[in-house]
Parts: structure tokens; sequence; C-alpha cells
């Protein structure tokens, strides 16, 4: 009761930093995509440069988040930029590897198909290989997108703003109502997103199939 | 230069962070590891229950490290519990999935000549199930100790010790060498972990399924 009371009265700032959050991740995840899905083509283009690609992205993803944004202020140093540039780096390696896999396992015989009715390298891409893979690039999406709301919880912490700094303020004063303040929201957020995303996925793959 | 003068000059600082990081992962995986196989177990046995268990630790697996935090830190307080708590949680979904797929997916001729060989359900499981699943379920202990580590770093924040306290402070203060010192052994710790589970699984692959 105490709680909801607390939250009542601070639904304004709750807003703003939601509002706030989603708008770091939105920006970061629409940053992902456009670096991720083009390099995902390419390299399926150059089949050795894949090789050393998707095995730097595999290595790149057990990388601890907070040593990414530690190691981005000594670069870029503090404030929305060097944020969005940390979650950026996080959220291109799931889509690079889904774009890739997603693509590569494309049943040759639909190419061929393809081929056959004439298509040029590019209508192939747009018309067979990229539809029919759109589910799984859609996956590499999801993973970055719920990647980027838990990483924009950490970027509070060099000042990129959102629901990361009520809770890192509820820490710091140990105050339950603020904690719980920030943490119910990020935690919804970020379920939120997952929850739609798979929905989508789950439609585009059924689209696929028929 | 600096950074390498910092290492040297904090050689003991960074080392006892380093085994307390080591430390933190290797409790929260054996928990992790304990639990998360035996309900992945169950539910084999109990197929119904696998959807909606696996779809809680996904769920469970979703939220934010640090919005984990702040919702058990309000009842269980700071420093080891908590950590160790939101590490367990996270680990499971790795967990009860491989083990689940990894037991599920076992050949079903395999299946056959163990139940014509009269075992019962419990030699089954010890000798046919569990051992052709083992690579799969190591994959998920391997994904499980990487994620650890790489939440442990923040756990710093509550009280946890371990090489996220380096950063941390390094942020706070901006203090560059300091970031380095505790980002740079993580990372390779990270990635040190991986590589090593890459090792026993190739290792532990009955020499019958390996390609």
């Amino acid at each position: 009761m105490d709680f909801l009371l607390y939250f009542f009265e601070r639904r304004e700032i709750v807003l703003s930093s939601t509002l706030r959050h989603v708008e770091v991740s939105l920006i970061a995840v629409v940053l992902s995509v456009a670096i991720a899905v083009p390099l995902g083509i390419l390299i399926t283009r150059y089949r050795k440069m894949a090789h050393v690609v998707v095995n730097s992205a595999n290595i790149g993803q057990t990388v601890p988040s907070l040593a990414i944004l530690g190691m981005v202020i000594p670069i870029l140093g503090i404030g929305l930029k060097p944020a969005v540039f940390a979650l950026v780096l996080r959220g291109v390696l799931p889509i690079i590897n889904n774009t890739y896999s997603g693509i590569v396992n494309v049943d040759r015989s639909v190419i061929e198909a393809g081929r056959g009715m004439g298509m040029k390298n590019r209508q192939i891409l747009t018309l067979v290989e990229l539809p029919l893979s759109f589910p799984v690039i859609m996956a590499g999406i999801r993973t970055a997108t719920v990647l980027s709301i838990s990483v924009a919880t950490l970027a509070a912490l060099i000042g990129a703003g959102g629901l990361g700094d009520l809770i890192f303020q509820g820490i710091v004063m140990a105050d339950r109502n603020l904690l719980l303040t920030g943490s119910i929201p990020t935690a919804i957020l970020a379920i939120a997103a997952d929850l739609i995303l798979g929905g989508v996925e789950k439609r585009l793959r059924r689209g696929a199939v028929q | 230069m600096s950074i390498l003068a910092y290492f040297v000059k904090n050689q003991a600082l960074i080392l006892k962070l380093t085994l307390e990081h080591i430390e933190i992962t290797v409790i929260a995986v054996s928990i992790s590891t304990l639990i998360g196989v035996i309900i992945g177990i169950l539910i084999t046995r109990y197929k119904r229950a696998a959807t909606p268990v696996i779809g809680i630790a996904g769920i469970l697996y979703t939220i934010p490290s640090l919005a984990l935090f702040g919702m058990l830190i309000p009842f269980i307080g700071i420093g080891l519990k908590p950590t160790l708590i939101a590490l367990i949680l996270y680990s499971q979904l790795a967990l009860i999935r491989n083990t689940f797929v990894g037991i599920t997916h076992i050949d079903p001729s395999i299946r056959e000549a163990g139940r014509g060989m009269g075992m019962s359900s419990w030699q089954f499981l010890r000798m046919v199930e569990l051992p052709v699943a083992l690579p799969v379920i190591m994959a998920g202990i391997r994904t499980a100790a990487v994620m650890n580590i790489g939440t442990a770093t923040i756990a710093a924040y509550i009280g946890a010790g371990g090489l996220g306290w380096l950063i941390f402070r390094g942020i706070a203060s901006v203090n560059t060498e300091q970031i380095v010192a505790g980002a740079l052994p993580v990372t390779l710790l990270a990635i040190g972990v991986d590589y090593l589970f890459v090792l026993l699984e190739r290792y532990l692959t009955p020499s019958g399924l390996r390609h």
C-alpha cells in the first residue's frame, strides 16, 4: 500500500524515465539493424570472411556488458552518444549471426528456382532470401532489443538517463520504494518487448511457411 | 603505459577481485546446475509441465539484471545472497532447456536398446540418457557460466565484490586505468571460460557420437 502511494506520487518521473529508456533502446536497435543486416548479408557473399566475422561476434557476445560500457568511456566520454554506442556494440552481434544463418539456411532449391526464373542476384536477395530468412532475422532483432533494454539500465551510469537512474539511486539510498519504482517498470518493459517481438516472429514464421 | 603501471601497482587487488569473481561464478554455476538439471529431468517425465516451466524460466531470463537486483534487495538486502539468487535464476533457462532438449532428442533406437536390455527407469537415466545428453547439458552450463561472469560484474554494485567493483569505481571517479583494470580481466575471464567449455564439451562427447 505504502509502495503504491509512493509509486503514484512519482508517476511523472516514472513515465519520463520509461520514455527515455524506450528512446535510448529504440535508437540503439534501429542503428544495430541498419548496421548488422547489411553486414550479415555481405558475409553470405564472402564466405571466408563469414567465418571470421561470426566467430568474432560469438566471442564478442561473451564480453560482459559492464566491461563494454566501461571501455567506451575512455574513448567517447559519457552521455547519450557513448551509451548508444555501447548498446549498438551489444545489439549488432545477434543480428549479424541471425541474418547470416537465416540466409545461408534458405533452401538451395528455392534459390535455383529463382535463378531459373531469370532473377538477378539483387532480386534473389530481395524476393527470395530476405523474405524467407526474415523470421530468423526477427529473432535476432528480438534478442538485440531485450539486450538493449537491459544494457540501457546500466547506461544510466554514464549519463544516458532512463529507468536505471531510479534503480541506481534506490541502491545508493537503500530506498526500497525507489528500488521497486525503478525495477518493476524496467522488468515489465523488457518482458513486454520480448513478448511482442516474439509474437511478430511467430506470425512471420507462419507466413514464411505458407 | 599508465594502464600497465596501474596493473603492476594494484596486482594484489586485481588478483583478489578476480578470485572473488571466480568464486561467485563457481558457486552460482554449481547450485544452478544442480537445480536446473533436476528440473530439466523432471519435465522430461512430466511433459505437460515442460512448456510452462521453460516459459517461466524464459521470462526470468528477460528481466534486466539491474532490475532483478532492484526487486530482490527490498526483500533480502544486499551482498552475496541476492547476487547468488539472481545468478541462479538467470541460469535456469539455459540449464533446464538444454537438459530437456538433450534428453528428449535422444535417438529412439538408443531408447529401445536400453529398454530391451531390461534397464530400470533410474538405470536408464544414469547409464543412457544423462551420458548421451551430456554435451548438450554442458553447452547449457557454458552459457550459464559466461552469463554469470557478466552479471556478477554488475553485482559488485550491490556489494558482492569481484572485478565489477573496479569498473564501477573507475566510472564514478573518471579513472580510465581503474576501469580498464576491471574490464580487461573480466573480459578475458569470460572468453577464457567460454573456450574452456568448448574443449570440455569436445572431451565429454561420447566417442560414438563424435563427428
